[in-house]
């Protein structure tokens, strides 16, 4: 944002001084929230770039599989609600990327990282949109879930991102009840054709969704950090159990069946249970090998290539306005 | 190819009649109007706002947090600055 180069200011000296640590760390604990142009320890800088950014990638990249539907929605209705929607990915992406910039990157060397293949996106926009059912899983599944991980986002100790977080849950729940409420148009109203395709979306997507939520706590390589700096507040699997037992009411509902044979309530705790997770699948995914990975990259790709010549023309186009008004300022001052 | 970057523009909301702008993020932009216009597609797509403000980013110059004390600190001290230092008589009531 603003004043970047406070930022870069002594950061390799400072790095080295472990007083400035226990000052910060001193501060996150008192729930302080940490500012750009605050000390903060090199580390913590670069996680929340990664973060942030692959936050952000996830957001832009995911308006590709709900923009397949667009044109093809079922009703005016439908299609007003999914530009909305895909409008609001969009601005997501762009919130994020500008809470990214105020820890001194810049949003063009963000994207290029994501091309490049140096950064990632959320594992889950690499499966395909095969029916318009999908489009209801994704708003009640994908974005839930989103919701249940961003939610303590809110509360994150970087300011500019835990602002950024505040205005995106609030849009997220609008996307969460429009992807519910198509989920029971066709399940409740509609016919045994529509439910069947609800419930093999349902199939299709439930695991994905699942693994939204990263490795399990035992195989999770950030989470210690994270949660002492109080970037993270929850595990991975806590969100995911809380995410389940959120969700399994709401296909009953739906009068859905989970493809998890193993899943079952336990009493005692109060919490649903569910079968082990395939994470084969999901480090296949994550490496690049899902389904839609090379179509997804090659979008994003084209999008920028092709935009190019725009970005250069409005430069350009701005700047030829400027030096004329500069030229006619100046004739008129003679 | 070498691209030049669009400018960072920062972005001010007025919510509601009678309160100030307040930051609330940052768009990309060429130029002033498009500033305008990013900023209310990125940051108003639900009423947010009465009135926007875009500034160069490069045009706002913030203090340093490492002078924080010397820049506030001292204030800490003039307690006489505050109403409550300053005893009323009970009889007189409100003031």
């Amino acid at each position: 944002m603003y004043t970047q180069a406070l930022n870069i200011k002594d950061m390799a000296a400072a790095a080295e001084d472990s007083a400035f640590d226990a000052r910060f760390q001193s501060r996150v604990d008192a729930e302080e929230k940490i500012e750009p142009n605050d000390w903060m320890p090199d580390a913590y800088r670069r996680t929340l770039v990664r973060q942030i950014a692959q936050h952000a990638h996830s957001e832009i990249v995911g308006m590709l599989p709900e923009g397949n539907w667009i044109t093809r929605a079922p009703s005016l209705k439908r299609k007003a609600a999914l530009l909305a929607k895909v409008q609001d990915e969009g601005g997501h992406g762009a919130y994020l990327y500008a809470a990214a910039e105020t820890l001194g990157v810049s949003r063009e060397d963000l994207v290029e990282q994501l091309l490049d293949g140096k950064q990632k996106y959320s594992s889950i926009f690499n499966y395909p949109t095969l029916s318009w059912a999908d489009i209801g899983i994704i708003g009640w599944l994908v974005d839930g879930a989103a919701i249940m991980n961003q939610i303590p986002l809110c509360r994150c100790s970087y300011g500019p991102y835990a602002r950024a977080m505040i205005r995106i849950c609030k849009e997220e729940s609008f996307h969460q009840r429009q992807g519910y409420e198509i989920m029971v148009t066709l399940c409740r109203d509609g016919t045994p054709e529509q439910k069947a395709m609800a419930q093999d979306a349902l199939n299709r997507w439930w695991w994905p969704v699942l693994m939204m939520f990263g490795p399990s706590d035992k195989d999770s390589q950030h989470t210690d950090k994270s949660m002492r700096w109080k970037i993270k507040r929850f595990t991975n699997d806590d969100l995911r159990q809380k995410f389940i037992d959120a969700t399994v009411p709401q296909g009953q509902y739906l009068g859905l069946t989970f493809p998890d044979p193993a899943m079952k309530h336990n009493d005692r705790t109060g919490h649903w249970e569910h079968g082990e997770i395939d994470w084969s699948e999901f480090k296949r995914v994550v490496a690049g090998d899902g389904p839609c990975n090379r179509q997804r990259m090659k979008q994003r790709r084209d999008a920028n290539e092709n935009g190019a010549w725009v970005r250069e023309a409005a430069l350009a186009f701005a700047q030829k306005r400027r030096a004329r008004a500069e030229a006619a300022a100046r004739i008129a001052a003679e | 190819m070498t691209e030049k970057n669009w400018p960072l523009w920062e972005v001010f909301i007025r919510s509601r009649t009678g309160l100030a702008h307040r930051h609330v993020g940052s768009v990309h932009a060429v130029d002033a109007e498009m500033a305008l216009q990013n900023a209310r597609d990125v940051y108003t797509r639900r009423g947010e706002g009465l009135s926007l403000w875009v500034v160069p980013s490069s045009a706002i110059v913030a203090s340093d947090p490492a002078d924080k004390d010397l820049m506030f600190e001292p204030t800490a001290s003039k307690i006489y600055r505050h109403p409550t230092f300053y005893d009323v008589p009970d009889e007189v009531g409100h003031m």
